[in-house]
């Protein structure tokens, strides 16, 4: 599946808001499927938010995140032009990532 | 003439309360949506239907770039707004879903009962080509005005059994849809119920579908709207691209005809 990542970043008065918005199932591994099998976990587990390339926040998630997760953050420190970068990996391995310039 | 002004005072002071409790519920989820902006997660599943129509498919290998949307082949942009209607070569109306189907039966060579196995999502689904491809469809016609056309005497008929079927009760509840439906300002549990009876409540209703769905994590389509109201009210199950589905919708656009479209939408 594509591991696409909407991302945002706009400067506002002395901070830096990101918004990222994340393709993901977030499958608990608690639900079944139409026939009774129970679909496998498959969520998210770390998150990071970089601001050229230094991680401004670092999260760690678990099965209650909803499908498609949508994350706002906000840092200081920020420039126009800047690169903001966001991560995820999940308990597959598998990770996504997406970035963006401020603006 | 004292206990009289208190008894007047303490209703004005519960209908304002009623009416704080419905609006503040809403204003919740008005917020929700205002947080996540532009960010409609259903914008992943446009991006899907975009490259879906464009992608070769069925057993012919052809893509749905030549079906004709009532706009003349190929045009999408203003189609949706513009749907449930009639068309001529199959001498009915069709609503979005029945028009994809038609498509993908004769420009792709699929066979209906492909398309029918598995038209919406069901649990730990990801969306299906249908629901995708409806979610771009109707991106496409963002900000337009529902204008269903009324001109043929089918789409007239489809609007009077949509008309009909929207107040017919049936069932172990004996239900309607009205039952539901034709009062303003009701809700159920916490969720408003929209009075789709009257223009603005029926436009608002057709605007925004289909919709990403909070709860499934899914685009869910106006088809399947009308499919998952009547099996709350413990109906047969509607088949997608029906008669009776088309008509229901039909009815919602018509009463709702020059509200704009904002689809996809986002719900609870």
């Amino acid at each position: 599946m594509a591991s696409r990542i909407r991302i945002r970043a706009q400067l506002k008065d002395d901070y830096c808001e990101v918004k990222a918005l994340m393709r993901h199932p977030m499958e608990t591994g608690m639900r079944k499927d139409q026939s009774g099998a129970t679909i496998p976990a498959n969520f998210i587990e770390d998150v990071q938010v970089l601001h050229n390339d230094a991680v401004v926040m670092q999260a760690y998630w678990g099965a209650a995140v909803s499908a498609n997760p949508f994350i706002g953050v906000r840092f200081k420190g920020g420039s126009q032009g800047d690169v903001v970068k966001v991560i995820w990996t999940d308990n597959r391995g598998d990770s996504g990532s997406g970035e963006t310039t401020i603006r | 003439m004292f206990k009289g002004s208190l008894t007047s005072f303490l209703f004005i002071f519960m209908a304002f309360w009623s009416g704080v409790i419905l609006s503040e519920t809403e204003g919740v989820f008005d917020e929700y949506r205002e947080l996540l902006g532009d960010d409609n997660p259903a914008i992943f599943v446009i991006y899907d239907g975009e490259e879906i129509w464009f992608a070769p498919g069925g057993p012919k290998s052809v893509s749905l770039e030549q079906c004709d949307l009532g706009l003349g082949p190929g045009i999408v942009e203003g189609a949706y707004a513009q749907l449930p209607r009639y068309f001529a070569d199959v001498d009915r109306v069709q609503d979005i879903e029945a028009r994809l189907e038609y498509c993908m039966v004769n420009l792709q060579g699929r066979t209906q009962d492909s398309i029918h196995a598995r038209p919406y999502s069901l649990r730990g689904d990801l969306g299906t080509e249908l629901e995708a491809l409806v979610a771009w469809i109707a991106d496409q016609s963002n900000g337009l005005d529902i204008a269903p056309r009324q001109a043929h005497a089918k789409e007239r008929a489809s609007y009077s059994l949509g008309e009909t079927l929207f107040y017919y009760r049936a069932g172990p509840h004996d239900f309607s849809c009205a039952t539901c439906h034709e009062q303003t300002g009701r809700r159920i549990r916490l969720q408003a119920l929209p009075n789709l009876t009257t223009h603005e409540g029926a436009g608002a209703a057709f605007g925004s579908w289909p919709a990403y769905r909070i709860s499934q994590g899914i685009v869910r389509t106006m088809g399947w709207r009308m499919r998952d109201c009547l099996r709350q009210q413990r109906m047969p199950e509607l088949i997608m691209g029906s008669e009776a589905s088309i008509a229901l919708q039909t009815y919602l656009a018509v009463n709702g005809a020059g509200a704009p479209m904002a689809a996809p939408g986002l719900k609870r």
